[in-house]
């Protein structure tokens, strides 16, 4: 064999490995509607997705997963209104303003804050937050919707933060340079020139932060009370779609309707996180180049 | 002109509050579990197995478990990872088929850890047949983890500069021996951060691993790769959720979490201090 060749080979080789992760992603589709779709012998789509009730234990079971989808979305929305702020602005803090030493420790203390456990965050808020709730605010339970919002912000604001981090970095500093020359403050010229600028990084990052958010387990399975019933108010309990099927798939029986419709809800929950990433995607590749070509 | 000055400082008190708040939130959460788990931890608690269905004894079962399955992940993933990093970084060229990995590399890291844990359920133990035992649960963990490998493993080979490579193939080198001898050498400490950010995240799931690897409760420590295990994540949320002695076992609970979490945090640490060590040493 040639060297030639062989160089041939070694390439051929490595792009087969690197086509794994695609091959993956579409065992992952194949396995779930295997195990999934069976669900929609007994159900159609419509009652299933927009159904007001999810009994799948009784007889004969109801599998509306709406409640479950509500919650969901709910303490998504509600915990990204506190991770978006509290992670744009600590990637503005990292990226432009903290001096170089404080920039070290600030970023690690993110990175830290990524690496901590779901399981340990969803532990914290049943035994810290949920009594303190609990007393506080004088309510029959703390596992509910405020306490789970709050400890997902915690597990998305690295997500977010990071990310903008690098969509602020990418801003080209003549920007910065023609904003300070005409006498712009600090203030002025992030808000202004900066942030507006890196605004489709850091919406990527966003995006990204609510999808990390809506899959995430361990939290909402400990922390968000478990009630599937749409909620009246924010201190209402919820079950989220990944609590379902945390919570229930150990006690369906293998085969059966109510396993058939715990995949069907993974089937849902798995394109739900492909649009979210396949928006961030498209934005990041749309509007990467913001050099000052394009101004 | 007093109010521009007036809205700068009010934004930088606000940026300056916001960190402040993170770093409270990471702090108080690591210093309160840390004093109330650090009475519960001893030789016995790491060494022995639980006694009395739990309510006594130790979590050394649970420990050896996260620690097979970790260590299975990263076997499974490290390699697929660097493969894949060395591809998209040193031979692809500009595609729809690169483009193709990138996509669903991005899509892969996004899944929700609870999906994974269905598609091991759908995949390894049931159409393949393994049953829930170390080798489905390292196999999912492995999945998971490998976008943050492929990741990480590319960054550390595009920051090896570009006259390495062009000064080897100026002598002859072939490709494949450049990117073996010069440019994977110059990026392993790098690649070996991100691995080690890796199986700190395997080792704290545990929405994989419910349905794939994870037991309630094993006598006797596995003998092999078909065996289930009692892993850590696993075990906190059985013991903080399930069962009726949950306020009996709220030290063995806070031990437990503190182990997790010095674990992963520990390992963490680990590679973010390598890193910035090597930050500082490198000459190029």
């Amino acid at each position: 064999m040639t060297r030639h060749q062989k160089e041939i080979l070694i390439r051929g080789i490595f792009a087969l490995f690197a086509f794994a992760s695609v091959l993956i992603l579409s065992l992952i589709v194949v396995f779930l509607f295997r195990e999934g779709i069976p669900i929609f012998n007994k159900i159609s789509l419509s009652d299933f997705l927009f159904g007001r009730e999810w009994y799948p234990t009784f007889d004969p079971p109801s599998y509306g997963i709406w409640p479950l989808i509500v919650g969901s979305v709910i303490v998504t929305v509600f915990s990204c209104l506190i991770a978006v702020p509290l992670g744009v602005l600590s990637a503005v803090y990292i990226a432009e303003i903290a001096p170089a030493a404080i920039k070290d420790v600030t970023k690690s203390i993110i990175e830290l804050l990524a690496g901590i456990p779901s399981v340990v965050l969803g532990f914290f808020g049943m035994v810290v937050l949920a009594p303190f709730m609990q007393e506080t605010f004088d309510l029959p339970t703390g596992l509910n919707i405020v306490n789970a919002s709050v400890i997902l912000a915690i597990m998305a604001i690295p997500t977010i933060s990071s990310i903008s981090e690098d969509a602020l970095y990418a801003v080209p500093q003549e920007f910065k340079e023609a904003s300070y020359a005409l006498g712009a403050t600090k203030y002025e010229t992030i808000v202004k020139v900066i942030v507006p600028a890196a605004l489709s990084g850091i919406s990527t990052a966003v995006i990204l932060g609510m999808s990390r958010a809506i899959g995430e387990t361990m939290v909402v399975l400990m922390v968000a009370g478990g009630a599937a019933a749409i909620p009246e108010s924010i201190f209402d309990s919820v079950r989220p779609m990944t609590a379902s099927i945390a919570a229930e798939m150990g006690e369906a029986p293998f085969g059966s309707g109510h396993y058939h419709a715990l995949f069907a809800i993974g089937i849902v929950l798995f394109f739900l996180t492909l649009a979210f990433n396949l928006v961030a995607d498209y934005i990041s590749q749309k509007f990467r180049e913001t050099g000052s070509a394009t101004l | 002109m007093k109010w521009r000055y007036l809205k700068q400082h009010i934004f930088l008190l606000v940026v300056r509050l916001s960190i402040a708040l993170i770093a409270l939130a990471l702090g108080g959460i690591i210093l309160y579990i840390f004093i109330n788990g650090i009475s519960a931890i001893s030789w016995d608690f790491i060494t022995l197995p639980p006694t009395d269905s739990m309510t006594k004894g130790g979590i050394m079962p649970a420990i050896v478990g996260t620690i097979y399955l970790t260590m299975g992940a990263i076997a499974v993933a490290l390699p697929l990872g660097v493969v894949s990093a060395i591809y998209l970084a040193e031979y692809a060229k500009q595609g729809r088929f690169v483009r193709i990995i990138r996509i669903g590399i991005n899509c892969l890291a996004g899944v929700p850890s609870v999906v994974f844990g269905l598609f091991g359920l759908g995949f390894f133990v049931v159409f393949l047949k393994f049953g829930s035992c170390i080798l489905s649960g390292a196999l999912t963990l492995g999945v998971l983890v490998l976008p943050t490998i492929i990741g990480a493993s590319e960054e550390a080979l595009k920051a090896v500069p570009q006259t390495f490579r062009e000064a080897s193939l100026a002598l002859g080198v072939s490709k494949w021996q450049t990117i073996y001898r010069i440019v994977l050498p110059t990026a392993l400490p790098g690649i070996l951060t991100g691995s080690i950010l890796g199986i700190g995240r395997a080792a704290g799931e545990t929405a994989p691993i419910m349905f794939t690897a994870a037991a309630f409760f094993t006598a006797k420590l596995p003998d092999s790769v078909f065996d289930e295990v009692m892993a850590l994540p696993y075990h906190i949320y059985v013991l903080a959720t399930a069962g009726t002695h949950i306020d009996q076992t709220r030290s063995i609970q806070y031990g437990a979490v503190l182990v997790l979490m010095g674990l992963v945090l520990g390992v963490d640490l680990v590679a973010i201090v390598i890193r910035s060590y090597m930050r500082q040493k490198k000459r190029w």
